[in-house]
Parts: structure tokens; sequence; C-alpha cells
């Protein structure tokens, strides 16, 4: 099934031509109504008139997460308050989050987005979807969400932290689909054999994302859970899940390329490489209003093609992610750089700079320990004055970060000291 | 009145607890008696010794965390109820005992070391009551 055919398997003569007019008159848009658009393209020397067709994306200056953040929390926004009707955000890389905004075309054009991945993954209008990650500010919820009703499917909301609940509802509601990270369905996995459940389950199709996995961990979710599992791709600043997704022949990622215009760069001297080449994904959003951003640059590490799939899609396709081109880590879906540790330790008197991130999965589930060297004369004869230290640097980090952090606490000069750049993580999965 | 007690913090790492007396030992610290509290994570290790200030200086030197706290070391008679009634005395004027371990110096009678919430008022529920105490100084002369 192909939601929307006419879109989906448009000819490349014609995509390049809807890709065209759709630049040209986001240039022009974002040229009238963003001042950082406006002011790097007159210092680059080009005016919305120098872009005639998608060949010219290539003049246009890139945006950074850094961008988002310097004009933080609306200075990007292209569309006029009134007529933002959401705001979602993510984690920015110092304490300050990244906040994007969404006209009702941009909530529209995202819920046909995740609509068009969904049916990819088998999903249609007769089948009962668990959305199971959080709602709320992080895009994941609410665009899983809106996508599966756009669908026409029976969508039950049931965010993330109650996994009894879910897989009970899952069994009584004979769910067909559900949405979550791949490292959460995998947990649930073994919360439905735990109890027995897992011969009363009626589960078809996982839409995983938010994460990154390994082909090991697709094997094992659709063997375990005898479900075709698809891996949907997004991120807030360009819109959320949605953006690409995979088809039942596994083999890439297909872009809505008619609204998200992918390039690969090589991040190092930031020109285009080759179709199949391994480098850095930068997306445009062609038709976005809210927020629309200019090729933007992702840092995750990927390679793509324009040849058609056997399933009939023309649109490009990336690869399995291989990486980051920057230090961000995914943590049970939540994005997390070590910047942030480090910004939120600097207000905390008791402990030193030094400090070490140790992630690991646990039994499907992502763990973060944190290691942080105390000032030697903040330290207590009690275990209650220890511990009310741990507390309040736990809660620094939770509040930082939007995760919970085990902390442990170090003795002085414990922690390892790097020659040249710091080593400040020590990632043991194995996600790329 | 009061005795100083040294406190080292030690990560759960095999070996940490002995690199801490082997400090002590090069530098001629003599431990009179000592408490570990532990805990999964970390252990916290509470000293007598003869001369805590040195102590502490070279624990830090050698990178361990090392504090001096001021606690009480209470003689206590080898009689029934001894310590019961001392601790009645503390605790009538509403004073928390935080920790406390034994000291043994004398032969005739037991010492115990012991932290509490308010150190001015046990010490003078002490003094009232005509309780001994040691001293620092007492100690480093044992």
């Amino acid at each position: 099934m192909i939601w929307n055919k006419e879109m989906e398997c448009l000819e490349a003569q014609e995509k390049k031509q809807l890709q065209s007019d759709r630049l040209v008159k986001l240039v022009r848009y974002i040229y009238d109504n963003v001042e950082l658009y406006r002011k790097r393209m007159d210092e680059a020397g080009v005016s919305p008139e120098d872009i005639k067709s998608i060949d010219d994306i290539v003049k246009l200056p890139y945006t950074t997460k850094d961008d988002l953040r310097d004009t933080y929390p609306f200075g990007l926004f292209a569309a006029p308050h009134s007529d933002i009707v959401r705001i979602h955000a993510s984690s920015g890389t110092t304490g300050k989050a990244t906040v994007v905004g969404y006209t009702q075309n941009d909530i529209d054009v995202w819920s046909e987005c995740v609509a068009r991945c969904m049916t990819m993954a088998g999903v249609t209008k007769d089948d009962i979807v668990q959305v199971a990650y959080g709602y709320g500010l992080f895009t994941g919820g609410l665009g899983a969400h809106y996508g599966a009703e756009k669908l026409g499917a029976m969508v039950v909301p049931m965010s993330t932290g109650n996994s009894k609940k879910l897989t009970t509802m899952m069994v009584d509601f004979g769910a067909t689909a559900i949405a979550c990270t791949p490292s959460y369905l995998l947990h649930l996995s073994e919360v439905l054999r735990d109890e027995g459940l897992l011969d009363k389950i009626k589960l078809k199709s996982a839409i995983c994302g938010a994460e990154p996995w390994t082909e090991k961990m697709h094997h094992e979710i659709e063997s375990r859970l005898g479900v075709s599992a698809h891996d949907i791709y997004g991120l807030s600043e360009i819109m959320g899940p949605g953006v690409a997704c995979d088809c039942k022949y596994h083999t890439g990622l297909h872009f809505c390329d008619d609204h998200f215009y992918p390039e690969i760069i090589d991040p190092k001297t930031l020109t285009p490489v080759a179709d199949g080449e391994v480098g850095e994904l930068v997306i445009t959003t062609l038709t976005k209003e809210g927020i629309p951003l200019i090729r933007y640059r992702t840092k995750d590490l990927t390679s793509i093609t324009h040849q058609r799939c056997e399933c009939g899609r023309t649109s490009a396709r990336i690869s399995r992610f291989k990486g980051r081109s920057d230090d961000m880590l995914i943590i049970r879906g939540v994005n997390v750089f070590p910047s942030q540790v480090e910004a939120a330790l600097i207000n905390v008197e008791e402990v030193t700079p030094h400090y070490m991130m140790i992630v690991d999965r646990v039994g499907n589930l992502d763990t973060l320990e944190i290691q942080v060297e105390v000032d030697a004369k903040y330290y207590s004869d009690e275990i209650r004055g220890i511990e009310k230290l741990t507390k309040k640097i736990s809660g620094v980090i939770q509040s930082a970060l939007g995760i919970s952090a085990k902390i442990k606490l170090m003795g002085p000069n414990t922690l390892k000291r790097s020659e040249g750049k710091a080593v400040h993580v020590i990632d043991n999965r194995k996600l790329y | 009145m009061t005795a100083k007690q040294l406190s080292v913090f030690i990560e759960n790492r095999q070996g940490r607890l002995g690199e801490v007396l082997h400090v002590l030992k090069e530098n001629g610290v003599n431990i009179l008696s000592m408490s570990l509290a532990d805990t999964t994570e970390y252990g916290i290790l509470r000293l007598i010794v003869n001369n805590p200030e040195a102590g502490r200086d070279v624990l830090i030197e050698g990178g361990f965390s090392s504090i001096i706290t001021e606690v009480l070391i209470i003689k206590v008679p080898h009689v029934a109820g001894a310590l019961q009634s001392t601790l009645e005395l503390i605790s009538d004027k509403n004073v928390n005992i935080e920790y406390m371990y034994g000291l043994s110096v004398e032969e005739k009678d037991a010492s115990i070391v012991m932290k509490t919430n308010d150190l001015a008022v046990a010490c003078d529920v002490l003094r009232a009551a005509g309780i001994d105490t040691l001293t620092s100084d007492e100690i480093a002369k044992l």
C-alpha cells in the first residue's frame, strides 16, 4: 500500500520541478521573514533571485542547532505568532531547549508524512495503534498520534512509563500496531514474555524511531513479536518523526522529499558527496511555514540513493544510520549532549569540573551513570550528607537533561585525565 | 572536651581501603580505632588517630577526600547499663546521635566515639553529669 501514490511515486523530472518550485518560493519567504537568513544570504552575496532550481540549493548557507539556540526561543520563526498553533522543543546543546513552531498547515503536512510512513509499515485505517512515545514537548507522541489519526486508525495514546498497563491493553484491545522506541519495544517483549502474554497479542506492525538501532535489534523485534518492524526517522528541528521510513523491502528509509529535501555532505569540507557515499545528512524544509530551515545540518551520518525502490516509490532513500558527526547521545530516545552535563555541573558548588558519563544498555533499556568528582572539602562523615549531595546533583542533572541519571560520587583525581581533548563519555552500547 | 576524628570517603573499588591504610602507615599515623560505614557505592571510613591533622593532610595529598570532624569520646565503665544511662541524658535534651563506635584504650574502661547533631548541648550535658571524655591531646599520648 502507498498512502499518496501521486507524490510518493512522482517521476524524477516532475519531482525535480516540484522541488525547484518549492525551493524558489521558500527562499523568497525566509528572506522576507527571517532576519538571520536575510543577513546570511546578504553576507554570502546570494539573493532570492539567484535561486532558480533545486540545483541552486548549494549556494545557500547551512543552518545548525547553534542557530536555533542563538535565536532562542522564536528567532527563526517565519510565520507570525498568530499563525503558530503548536510548539515542540528538544534539548539544546547547552541548557536551553531548541524550540520549534508549527502552523496548521505544518501540522497537516506532518500528519500526511507520518501517515505515509505508517502505510509503509503496513498500517491501515483498520488497525489499532498504540502510541508509546512520550507525549508533550517531545515530537514523538503527538507526531505519531496525528499521523495515525490521519490514516483513520484507532489510536491509543499510551505515552511512556507504564509497561504493565500497555501490555494489558495491547492484549485486551487486540492492538495491531505500536509506535515507540526500538529499545522500549524490546523491553516490552520481555514484559509480555514474563507475563505469558506473547501468544495472546495481535501485533503486526511496529514503527520504531527516535534512536538509532541495529540490524540485530530489528531481527530481534521481528522474531520475538512476530511483527514487521520499521525504522521511522525524524527530528524536531525539521518536523518530528515522519521525515523518512523504510518500506517492507527494508532497503533504506524513503524520504518524504517533496516536503524535505535531503543532501549528503562531507562534514569536514561541507561539500556534497556522491550517492552511496557516507556523509552528514542535511535537510531543507521545502514547505514548512512555522520555522522553515535551509540546509539544516542534522549531524546524522548516512548515505543516499535515488534509485526506484521495488515497492514503486521513487523517493530518495537514506541508509541505516552510521553514527553522528558530533558528540550527541541518544539515551532512551532523548538527545543528550555532554555539554549539557557540563553546564549543569558548573552550577553545583560541591563538584569539580571533572565528570564521566557511562552509557550502557541493560535488559534493552538505556542506563546513564554520571561519575562526578566532589571537591574534597564538601565530603561528609555521614552517609546522610553524602546522600543529600548525590540527590542534589541528581536533581540538577534530571532537570538539565530531562532524563534521570545515576550519580556516582568519586574522590578527587580518581577520574582519568586525558591529554588533549577530554573524554567525557563511555558508550558501551553497540548502536551502529 | 571534644576529639578530632578523621573521615575518609572511599569509592567501592578493590584495594581502595588498603591504599588509605598504606598512606597513613607511610607517614607514621597510628590508628587507635576505626569504623567503616558502607553502602553499595562507597564507604565512609572514620578513624581515631594519634595525629588527625597530619592524617588529613597526607591523605589529601595522596588523592583522598578526607575531612576532620569533632566527635565526643566518652569513657564508659564496664558495668551493665553504663552506656544506656549516658545516652539517656543526651536524648533527654533532644540531641540525636548520628553514629557511634567503640574505642578500646584502657583495660578497665571502654570508650565510645559518638557524633551528635548538637555538639554544644551534648558537651553541656556530659559536663554537668561529670562524665569524662577523651580529647585529641589525650588520644595522642595513648
